[in-house]
Order: structure tokens, then sequence, then C-alpha cells
């Protein structure tokens, strides 16, 4: 899964104070560690270079490689401590030019990971530092960092959005106390009024007839003006009714189909806190987020879990050569674009913004309606996230011209139809 | 420019004021509602509306309770280099026949949607045609085999090569036929079939043949070759029936050098002039600056005319001529060429060697070989013998072959003597096709081997000599096909599969890094080398030459021709050819008798809006039925017959659409000869006939200045020649029509994207609109809804014939309106195309009428159009200026209404549809939304990049494949930006103002300010007029 504290600059500030607070803490502890090591090649720890390098090192590495974790490969904390960066430069470029000629760490590896070779990767010197001071500023800030944010693994996006309406409830509840009251009072007045003014005999004939009135409920039933308000009443009612109803047709929230294999989320993105980006290649660079294919899951489960029956069904469809017919869950109408990369890659949304809490589920349900009014409301409510972003230097600097308020995605066109309707 | 009132019309029926055209043009569409067979008489009552809406609410409500389960299936094995949503793009190479271009093809999850030009190469310079762009989508075509057959019967490879290999042994003399073959590693494998079987005799042909030019240059110069023509050196081109921008040679390159002697600007303020004498119009012809309407019996007497004219200044020895009753363009050609020698051409599309002996003399006399013309770049397309051709026809019919092979060609149907062709292969024992459907000579042989098409190859080209171009397949293959030149090598007995060929041949000479070579050569998809010319010494033997011309003709000439959509026919299954209006007469799904206005009236032809007549057309013995077609520009004593028609065997889309024109052609002393010159008869059949042409749809109601021209000796003294400048009055005097506004206008801070057309460059050739069909997802509607007006193309290419401005004025002032003087008019009319499609109007008279806000305006400029909420009112199309919206009738997917439609309504065409573009359905509007998909798609991968969008990396379809590059798609906001910079941009008080005095708005006076500018058209003519 994302990381959520890597991305919370939108939300939960209390976490991010703690958070701040924490890594001040973890960057004093360990810098004299980590300036000892960096006698050879200087690990930069420029902001940007930082930057780059998550960028390069979540589009490329995350599919075998995990900062705390051992994935496919190694866990990489720490990683410029036990290995210097000509090394590293190495390795990533032609592992297997390394491993033959006979770097005894190298051969450690080589056979301590199933003989598994890593892909070269044609990275320019600078890329491959840049991911190693990436890493190094991970590695410093992860282990305090990541306690106080295990607990809370459902979205900020959550809690955020109960808030507003719970306040209106409650500030209802108080004006209909209030009311009630006051008509009790008033009822209470004017029973008191009555009882005086039939006391008194001399009274006007039309006064009179007021103060006797009975109330006739039957002729209230009869009357015109009842009848009227209660058929007015019962058609708004179901009119009302019906056009919600109308509109929950293909709106499919909460749709939790059965799949052909029990795979669960929470026990692969939740308990083993594997990168969605492992399995969801596309979603940092594609439109579709992909589903993974049979290949992915036998990078692990060739060896783990082999006996499982559910686990079995994957290799049958090895076998068999048959893909593997999942159901799909979110069914945006064709008439809609919609790209992860824009989100994911560009925006830096967390998943969980419109997954819900996808590490959490055992059996995947749609947790968002998908309709229009839910994608333009957050089109209304979220910031873009310009910074350091070259594309949107320009339009910040014309936004802060006439207006505080950060700038929103409706701010630079994020609600034209022909954004998402072509 | 006050004095020009030159008048434009599209069509005839327009000049003359026909009265149906008149009563049509008023209204969007000839037909109200209803749109389906009219019930009779008393029509639905009230009470079956209720009870049908019952039910449809109903069905509707039942229909939506039950949301289908839908399936996501990923890959099994997911493929390392494709991510599914992320397109991937491969440099290959298209060869049809003879058409050639170098091209990068688009491929979604694996398959390919979308041919662009390949900018590296110089061969085809980059651009394309519509023949390319549309092939992408006879890659999906249902008719293609699906597997090997033997005697009707499907077979495995195996067993099918068993069998060749033992008839091939027996046959005794076999004929290879093919096309001209210019891939060295087919010829390659066919020298190792050739050298296993002796009997094997390979002979090319070409549907239209070059062989006039090779025996020529043989002649001429002692090498048997088509030379490369570079017309960006020329500054005066003479073309003698050479429709070098329609079809003739190279002609997406020669688009492309053509249109750069034609651009304009304040560094270059000079441009070439072109001459065109022909018959037909054709779209040479339309760019002329000068055009003549010759007779093709005349065009020998010319060419011998012209050089006698050029030698007169040269000094050399005259040839014997017939004279000529009126030389003054001729003259004025000579003079033209000889003043720009060394920087001129003239070229010839007679098959004729004696004049092309000529053309070459008068080159050489002119200095053109050592710069317009290079002999050493030989093209290689065109080597097609038609002795030899001829000469086996005969000889098979004599029984002299026991074997014939045709490679890729269908010579029953495009040669003239196919019928007989098709007799003499009863006689051959053994017969084969690598076809890719059954189609007229492959449904006759007993071996079908079908070929894969381009996008499943492997192959290299040599299109020019040098200059090399790889294929490399985009898709593996659909069916059980297989790769010609694999099929050869393994008759051979050789069983290295083609790309081990191919890899091999070229890796065997690589020193170093072979792999690496490989790649990149792959990856870039060309390598060219340059050729040294050697100087060229003419040494042809003139007199004869001169003596051998034939000059006789006769009162009706017959030109067979070759359209721009159809062409030849090899592709005449595809519907976005079918359905491309030809640039010139605008006509779809049809070939018909183009005649002059003149003939027209002689035969007492009455013309209706789209209404003609069948006429009987003889040549020789041969009589067909076909329309006429009255051709503005038609050449006096001429007719012309379009090929590519007329198929029989091609499959569901083309059978039966015209008429085969290729019997028609005769063979001069073994010669191909496309006119005939003698026998031709033209009698009325009397029979009503409708030919589908858009030219009167969306009329602009007689409104001016929608073409703006002027003359270059004006351009020079003032940029602004030609301008319309109009003015509208307002309370304080008269002002500009931007001055005023109702419209509070609209702010753009991150983009701001427009759109020139130069109308200077475009020539008219239409690549554009089908790219734009294949991008866009545009429906084909049919023949029958064209007719009724409702074709949805969203880009059209507008064609406007005008009077040359002294017929008028000799005829005294004021227009005298007759018919006379209206046929005079359109005898050589005055040409000008000018793509139309969405101008993105910043004041957009549709966005106010559209009751549900369906239309509306972007940040960016974009005029949008939201299909789901539109409702159908269709007000917007009333209130569009320019006409350029398309109401969707009918659902043109998924109907069996509209099978010609493939690209939506079968399981493999839909795999051509571009996934990022919705599919439209009944009772929406739409229109040209400048590839906002591309816009977005742009953008995002600068967004990823953390960087603003490049120029040039957002392009709409229609600007990515002009090969003229006459459209210029950018963003208006970056100064730096090429559309900026040709608009001369600067910031104004109201916004930014545009300063080239050449741009202009179409229909300015309305001030609905559109993003599109178009940029005057400038002819290179005298001003006669001395005004």
């Amino acid at each position: 899964m994302l990381k959520k504290y890597s991305y919370n600059s939108n939300k939960g500030s209390s976490l991010k104070g703690l958070l701040f607070l924490s890594l001040i803490f973890s960057v004093l502890l360990t810098q004299n560690v980590a300036m000892a090591q960096d006698a050879g090649t200087t690990i930069p720890s420029d902001e940007a270079v930082i930057s780059s390098g998550e960028k390069l090192f979540k589009a490329n590495c995350t599919v075998c490689h995990a900062v705390n974790e051992k994935v496919v490969g190694p866990a990489l904390k720490d990683v410029h401590k036990r290995r210097d960066v000509a090394w590293i430069t190495a390795f990533v470029k032609n592992s297997q030019k390394v491993i033959s000629s006979g770097d005894p760490y190298a051969v450690k590896l080589y056979e301590e990971f199933n003989k598994t070779q890593m892909t070269s990767f044609d990275f320019a010197d600078e890329e491959i530092l840049s991911i190693v001071a990436y890493l190094k500023a991970e590695s410093e800030k992860e282990p305090v960092a990541a306690a106080p944010v295990a607990g809370d693994t459902t979205g900020g996006a959550v809690a955020t959005e109960q808030e507003p309406s719970g306040m209106v409830n409650i500030l209802m509840i108080v004006i209909l106390i209030i009311l009630v009251l006051i008509l009790v009072v008033l009822a209470m007045i004017i029973s008191v009024l009555k009882k005086y003014l039939s006391q008194k005999d001399e009274l006007a004939e039309e006064d009179k007839e007021i103060v006797n009135q009975t109330f006739d409920v039957v002729a209230l039933v009869k009357s015109n003006a009842f009848l009227g308000l209660v058929a007015f009443i019962f058609t708004a009612i179901v009119l009302k009714s019906v056009i919600d109803g109308l509109f929950t047709i293909g709106v499919q929230q909460g749709y939790e189909p059965t799949q052909p294999i029990a795979f669960s989320h929470k026990i692969h993105a939740g308990d083993n806190q594997i990168d969605c980006n492992y399995c969801h290649t596309g979603v940092r660079k594609s439109k579709n987020a992909n589903i993974p294919s049979p290949n992915i899951c036998m990078n692990c489960h060739s060896a783990i879990k082999t006996e499982s029956p559910e686990i079995q069904k994957i290799y049958a469809a090895v076998e068999n050569n048959q893909p593997i017919e999942w159901v799909r869950i979110h069914n945006l109408p064709d008439l809609a674009y919609f790209n992860h990369s824009q989100h994911v890659a560009v925006g830096e949304i967390e998943c969980q913004t419109c997954h819900g809490p996808i590490e959490e589920m055992d059996v995947v349900y749609q947790y968002a309606p998908l309709t229009m009014g839910w994608c333009i409301n957050c089109h209304r409510e979220t910031d873009v996230n310009a910074k350091g972003n070259e594309y949107y230097d320009n339009l910040v600097e014309l936004h802060a011209e006439h207006s505080k308020e950060p700038m929103k995605v409706e701010d630079i066109g994020g609600l034209e139809c022909a954004k998402c309707h072509y | 420019m006050k004095e020009t009132k030159k008048q434009y019309w599209k069509g005839l029926e327009e000049l003359t004021k026909n009265p149906e055209f008149e009563k049509n043009a008023e209204k969007e569409f000839p037909e109200y509602l209803p749109i389906n067979g009219e019930s009779e008489g008393t029509g639905a009552s009230r009470r079956d509306f209720l009870k049908l809406m019952g039910f449809g609410v109903a069905a509707a409500s039942l229909a939506a309770c039950e949301t289908p389960v839908r399936k996501a299936i990923p890959y099994l094995n997911k493929p390392a280099d494709v991510d599914p949503g992320i397109p991937n793009y491969y440099a290959t190479t298209y060869v049809n026949g003879n058409d050639y271009c170098s091209v990068v093809v688009k491929t979604r999850e694996g398959r390919p949607i979308k041919v662009a030009g390949n900018k590296l190469s110089s061969v085809s310079g980059g651009g394309t045609s519509s023949q390319v762009e549309a092939s992408v989508l006879s890659l999906y075509d249902k008719e293609r085999l699906k597997g090997p057959e033997l005697d009707g019967k499907s077979v495995s490879w195996a067993d099918l090569d068993k069998e060749v290999a033992k008839q091939l042994a027996s046959a005794g003399k076999i004929a290879l036929i093919s096309n001209s073959v210019f891939s060295p590693s087919t010829l390659a494998a066919i020298d190792q079939l050739k050298s296993k079987y002796a009997g094997i005799e390979h002979i090319q042909y070409d549907q239209v043949s070059f062989s006039g030019i090779l025996s020529a240059n043989e002649k001429s110069f002692g090498s048997r070759v088509v030379p490369s023509y570079d017309f960006s050196k020329a500054d005066t081109i003479v073309s003698f029936d050479a429709d070098f921008l329609g079809n003739w040679l190279n002609h997406t390159l020669h688009s492309k050098q053509f249109a750069q002697t034609r651009r304009l600007s304040d560094k270059k303020k000079t441009m070439s002039r072109l001459y065109s004498f022909e018959s037909n119009l054709s779209l040479t012809g339309s760019n002329a600056d000068y055009r003549s309407g010759i007779k093709p019996s005349e065009q020998a007497t010319y060419v011998a005319n012209l050089y006698n004219l050029i030698a007169a200044k040269a000094g050399a020895s005259k040839v014997s001529a017939p004279k000529l009753a009126d030389t003054a363009v001729l003259t004025k050609a000579a003079n033209d060429l000889w003043a720009s020698k060394e920087k001129s051409l003239v070229v010839s599309g007679s098959n004729d060697e004696n004049v092309q002996v000529i053309i070459n003399a008068i080159n050489n006399l002119l200095g053109c070989y050592s710069s317009t013309i290079d002999l050493a770049a030989s093209v290689n397309t065109r080597k097609g013998n038609d002795t030899q051709m001829v000469n086996f026809i005969k000889s098979l019919n004599a029984g002299n072959y026991g074997g014939v092979l045709f490679f890729n060609c269908n010579p029953v149907y495009d040669h003239a003597l196919g019928s007989k062709l098709a007799e003499g292969l009863k006689k051959a024992k053994f017969t084969l096709s690598t076809s890719d459907r059954k189609d007229e000579t492959t449904s006759l042989v007993k071996a079908l081997a079908p070929d894969s098409h381009y996008l499943e190859s492997w192959n290299d080209f040599e299109a020019v000599a040098g200059k090399f171009s790889f294929s490399q397949p985009t898709i593996s293959p659909l069916f059980d096909t297989r790769q010609a030149g694999e099929s050869f090598l393994a008759w051979a007995g050789n069983s290295t599969s083609y790309y081990d060929f191919l890899k091999n041949k070229w890796s065997a000479g690589q020193s170093g890094d072979a792999q690496g070579f490989w790649d990149k050569t792959l990856q870039d998809g060309v390598i060219e080398n340059t050729i040294e010319a050697s100087a060229a010494t003419f040494s042809a033997d003139l007199n004869a030459a001169a003596k051998g011309l034939s000059t006789t003709g006769s009162d009706i000439e017959l030109v067979v021709y070759e359209n721009y959509s159809v062409g030849n026919g090899t592709q005449a299954n595809n519907p976005w050819l079918q359905e491309m209006p030809d640039p010139i007469t605008k006509a779809v799904w049809d070939n018909y008798l183009t005649i002059s206005p003149a003939m027209a009236n002689e035969l007492g032809l009455e013309l209706g809006d789209m209404k003609t007549q069948l006429v009987t057309l003889t040549v020789g013995n041969q009589t067909v039925k076909l329309p006429a077609l009255v051709q503005p520009g038609q050449a006096k004593g001429t007719v012309g017959v379009a090929i590519g028609f007329g198929r029989t065997k091609a499959g569901k889309v083309a059978n039966g659409v015209g008429v085969n024109a290729y019997p028609l052609i005769s063979y001069k002393s073994g010669a191909q000869n496309l006119n005939v010159t003698s026998g031709v008869k033209v009698e009325m059949s009397g029979e009503e006939y409708r030919i589908a042409q858009t030219q009167t749809h969306q009329t602009y109601m007689g409104r001016e200045n929608v073409i703006q021209e002027s003359i270059l000796s004006k351009y020079q003294k003032d940029a602004s020649a030609g301008r319309s400048q109009p003015m509208i009055s307002t309370y304080s005097g008269k002002e500009k029509p931007g001055a005023i506004s109702l419209w509070s206008g609209h702010e753009y801070p991150n983009h701001h994207w427009g759109m020139t057309i130069d109308l200077n460059s475009c020539t008219g050739c239409g690549a554009c609109t089908v790219s734009c069909q294949a991008e866009n997802n545009v429906p084909v509607v049919g023949k029958e809804e064209v007719l009724n007006r409702r074709e949805m193309t969203w880009l059209r290419i507008d064609r406007y014939y005008s009077f040359d401005e002294e017929i008028v004025d000799s005829k005294g002032g004021a227009l005298a309106k007759n018919a006379a003087m209206e046929v005079a008019a359109a005898e050589n009319p005055e040409v000008t195309f000018q793509p139309m499609m969405c101008q993105q109007c910043n004041n957009a008279p549709c966005e106010t009428v559209c009751p549900v806000a369906a239309t509306n305006h972007s940040t960016e400029g974009l005029n949008q159009m939201a299909y789901n909420r539109c409702i159908g009112t269709r007000y917007c199309a009333n209130n569009c200026p320019y006409k350029v919206r398309r109401f969707n009738w009918f659902k043109y997917h998924d109907n069996d209404q509209f099978a010609e439609n493939t690209s939506m309504n079968n399981d493999l065409g839909k795999m051509v549809l571009n996934p990022d573009v919705t599919v439209r359905s009944r009772g929406v509007m739409e229109k040209c939304s400048f590839c906002v998909q591309r816009i977005q798609a742009g953008k995002l991968g600068a967004k990823m990049e953390g960087r603003r969008p490049v120029d040039g990396e957002i392009t709409s379809a229609c600007a990515a494949s002009c090969p003229s590059e006459a459209i210029v798609f950018g963003d208006m906001k970056d100064p730096n930006s090429r559309i900026s910079q040709m608009l001369k941009l600067e910031e104004g008080e109201n916004g930014p103002e545009v300063k080239e005095p050449r741009a202009y708005h179409v229909l300015e006076e309305l001030s609905v300010k559109p993003n599109v500018w178009y940029f005057t058209k400038i002819r290179n003519k005298e001003n006669e007029k001395q005004g």
C-alpha cells in the first residue's frame, strides 16, 4: 500500500506535526552514523534530489523492493551503510556483472534470494545517487514515524468527510427540541387564556364561538384543505423516493461480488504491507491500475503457500493457459475518462481516498459511489498538488494574485466537461 | 481588394442556380422527420403512443435494475513492454503494391489503432496519405483469408508446402507475377526460389505503369530507372498530366516539397509557379497557377512545342512538331522555365516513351539533371514492364506456362487484359496466390498461401536507391497467414524464418554491436545512405522520338485515371476510403464519367441536386453504363473515368460499387496507355441516377470572404493583399467586428489551443480527413445517408471553384447570368481547398443556444461537447455559421443496417477503435474536439515529468498527417510555439492580437472569434488587370 505519511500534506495536521517532530528526532539520532558512512561519495540530502529519487524508486524499484521489508529483493533500509555508492551503481546497472566478478557480498545476496536475477536498469549515475539519497532519507525517518501511523489504518478522508455532517445533525436536533418546547409553551398559554375567558360572562357572540370551539376532527379530515395537503405530502414523498431511487440506478456502491479466487487485500496490503504498486503496476503510469497477471502472483507464490487451494487455482490457470476472469467491481461508464496516473502520480492521492480501507477488506467492495457528483465534489475540495511540479508554477502564481485560498482542482478547470468526457 | 468581386461556388448546381439545389440549400437536411419509412396515412394513434411509452418505461427500468456482471481479465503472463492503457509506437513501413510510406504505428493493448508518418524518413517526408491512414482498418477486414487453402479446402501450411514443392518441381515453365517488388530481402527470397526451380520467371507489372519513363531514361541516359524529383528546388514547374500532388510516384513527398516552395513569410516572399496541362481536373491542376485543359492526343504536340521554345533559347536544334493554335500559355511557361534555369522541372504523366524522351531533353536543356532530378537516387516503386506482362498473358493462353504464382497482385481485376488472363489460367497446371482475400484472381487459383498484412510482417524496403525502410509487426497475425517471403523460403527448401533471414542479412556486414545496430534500425525504421550522383549525359535520338509521337485525336477522348480515395482499388474494401469524398468531385461510393459542362449541354444532360443520368460509354467494342458527373475544368472533348471501382470479389463493402475501368485501358506498342484517343462514344441512356456528392452540403448561403486570396505581386507590395477587412457600424462610427461584443470573453490562464491552416500549402489531398476518422471513431454512414446529407465527418475539405477575373470582365462588367456565361466560367475555373472543422469559437454561437449546456467553453479555448448531456435539439447545428456540427441520426455501431461501417459493426473491426474516444450513440450532436484526448494525454505526460509541454508534442491528428504541413496546431499561450510565431501574437489591450497580415477568420464579421486561423491563398499569377 502507498504509505500514508508521505502523502499526508492535505490532511491530519496533528499527525503531520508529530511526524515532523519524530523526523527531527530521528535525524538527530542517526546523523553521526550517516556522516561517517558518507566518506566515499557524498549522498545529497537536497529535497529536490530526494524527491526525484522517490519518483524513480516508486516507478521502477517498488516492484521488487521495499524500504523496510524483504519483498522479492532485500529490504533497502540503510543500504547506504551496507554498501558504498559505487557498488550500488554497478549492481543496479548490471547485477550479473558484479556477481560474476566474484564480489562476495553480491554472490551471497544472489544465493540468499534463490538466484533471482535483478533486472539491469539503464540509469545515469546521478539518478542512482538520487535513489540512494531517497533511501537514505527514508531509512532515517522510517522507524519512528511508522509507529503512530500503524494504528490509524482508515483513510484520513473518511474521518474528515463525516465531521461536518455530524455537526449539522446535532444542530438540527437542538433546534428541533427548542421548537417543540416553544410549541408546548404556546399550547399552555392558549389553554390558560381560554380558561380565563370562559370564566367571563359578557363575551361577544364571536368570541364565545372561539372559546367554546370544539375541535372537530372529522370535519377537518374531510376538509378539502386537509385532503389537499395530505395528497401533496404523499405525492411529494413518493416522487422524492422515486427520484432518489432512479439516481441509484447504475450506482453500485457497496457492490461486493464473489471473485473466482478468494484473494484478500487484507492479507496482502494490510498484514503484509505490500505496496499497491507492486501488483497494480499501471497505477502510477497508466490510465489503468491493472489487475495483476498471474506471473506477478508467481513472484511470491512460487514459494509461499503453494498448498493453498486458492493458490492452486492460479497454478491451474497458468497450466491451462486460461486467464482468470475476475468480476469487475468498479464500473465507470464508458463515457467517462478516468486516469489513475493523473491522480496517483501527479495528484498524489491515496488509493484509500477512492477505494476505501482496502487494506482491511478480505473481499473488495465498491467503497465510493463513483457518481459524477462524487467526482466533482472531490475536485472542488482537493488542493492541486502543485509543489515541485513546474507545470503548475504559472498557474499557482496567477491563482495567488486573486485568492488567498489554496488552489483547488476546480480552479484550474477541473470541473470542465472535456476533462473527463471526450 | 475591393475590385475582386470573385464569385465562389462549390458545384455547378450552385453556379447555375439549379432550383432543386436552391430549395435544399436553405435547409440543413432535405427531408424532415419522420426519417424511417412514413407510416401510411393515419399514422400512429395516441393510444399506440401511450402503449409504447408505457412499455418503454417498464423495459427501461427493468433493464436498469439488473446491472450486468462485467469481467476484468488480466493477461495470463503480461508481456514486459505492453501496459494496458499506455500506447506503444512502432516504426514500420506501409507498402501496398507500389504505394509506399514510412510510418509510425500507435498500438494500444497490442493492437494497432492509428498510423502516422515517420518524420525520420526523407523518402515519404513524414506525412501520410488517405490510403496510408486507412490501411489500419484493412488489417481488421473480416474478409481476409483465414488460412492456407488447396483446391478450396483448408489445409495446414506443412501440407501446402509439400504440395507446392511437388507442383513447382513438375510444372515446367512458371511465372511469378507481382507488382513492383522493392524489398531487397523479398527479392533475395525470390532468387532462392528461382535458383531452386529453374523454370521460374519473375514478371512485374504496375496498375499504372511507368514503363514510358523507364524506357525513355534507358534511351536518354543508358539506365532504366525512374529518377527522384525534387520539387522543393524548383521555381518553375510544368506538368503535363503528371499528378504529382495526387498519385503520381512519391506524392506524399512531392506534396511536402511543393508546399515548401509555396510557403510565404516576411523572410521569403517568393514562391514557385506551377503550370499544368491536363485533361481531367486533378489535384495538381487545381493547385496550378496556370492550368490549361488539353486533350490527351494534344499532349505530345504541346511537349514538342515546349521543347522547340526552350531549344530556341538554348541554341539547340529544333524537332519537327505540329503547329499549335494558341501558344500563349506555353510560351509563358517556356520563358519562366528558361528564366529559372536549373531551378525548374518539367514532368509528364504520359507512358509514351517518345514523349518522355522529349521531356528528358527539355529538362536536360534546363540543367535539371544537376539540381531537381536525381538519376542516381532511382525510385524503385515502379519497375513494371508492360511488354513482359502482355507477352506473358498471350503466352499463357498459348499454353506455354505450367504454373503461375501471384504474389500479392490481382491482375484479373486490375490489368486491362484481365479477362484473357482469367481464361489462360485454366491452361496452367498449377496456380497459386498469396493475396489476402479471395479476390478476382485468387478465386481462380488452386493454392492459396495468404500473406500477412503489412502490420503483421517483417520486411525491408528500398523505395529509393540507398534509402532503406523497415517493417516490423505491430500485432501477431490475426489469422493463420504467413509472410510471402517466408513462404518463398519454405518452397525453396530453406527453413529459416523470414525474421532470421532478414536479420542475418542486415547484421551480416555489421562490425561491433550487431544487436544494438538492429535495435536502433527497428526503432528508427529507416537507414538512409546517399548515393552520389554522377553527371548525366543525354544521348537519345530526339528526331526519332519526335517522329514517333502520335498526335491524332478525335472528338471525344477518354482519360482513365486513379482517384484520391480508393486509388487503384487494392484497398477498395475499406469503407473509410469509399466514404472519403474525392477531393475534386466530392463524390463518395461511386465512380462516374467526368464530362465537361459543354458536353453536358450538348448531350442535354439535366442535373438536379446530386441527381444525374446514366450514360453509355463505348470504347472500341466495350460498353459500360455509368453515371455522368459534370466536372468544371474537364478539358473540352474529353471524358474521364476512375479505376479502382467495380470490384466483384473484394468484399461486402466494395463489391458492386461503380464500374471497372481497367478493361478500357489499351496497349500501344507494348506500353500501357491510359488514354483512349479514338473510338470513344458517349450516349444518354435516359435513366436517372444519384451520385452522393458532399459538395453542396453545408453551403455558406453565398456569404463572401470565406476564401480570401490574392496574387504574388500584390502580396509582395502589401502582405495583407486579398484580405477582407469587414467593418461594422457602431454608435461611435465604423469599427472592426471584434471591437464590440455581447460576450464577456474568456480568460485562458493555462493553455490556449489554436490552429492555423495555410491555404497556400493545402493541396486538398484529404489525408487529414481519414486521419480524423481513425483518431476520433467517426462512423461511416453509407451512400444512402450521404445522399440524405447525414455524413458524420468532423473534418471536411471544402473545394471552391471561382471565376477567372479576366472572363468576368471581358463579358462586360456586370455578370450576365446566362447559361453560356456559366459554362464559360466553369470551363477552367480556379480551385481553392479549405479544410473546415469546428472553429472552436471564443464567442461560440452554439454554446449560447444549447438548452442543457451540453456544449460549453473550456479554460483552454476549447468548445467542448459532452455527448451524454446532449438531448439532441440540434439548435447548435442550426446556429453554427460553419456547419461543422454533425447529428447522429442513427446508432451506427452494433447495427446491421450499417454493416458497411465495419469499424463498429464486427468484433474484428472494433479493434481499430480508439479506446480514449467515446463511440457516440443515436440522438446526440458531435463535432471536432481539437483532438482533446491528445491534448489531455500530452498534458498528463508533461505533468508526470514535472514540466511544461514542449511545442509539437501535442498536436491534432489532422496536423500530424498533413504531408504538406498546411495545418499547424499548438498553444497560443506559449510565445515560442510555432503557431504563436506564425500568427505573430502580441499582447494587446484586449488580450493577444494577431499581427500576421495573411491570417484571417472565416466570416470575421460575425465576431465569433474562432481559434482557427486561415492564411490567405496567394497564387503566383501575373497581374493582367494592371490594377
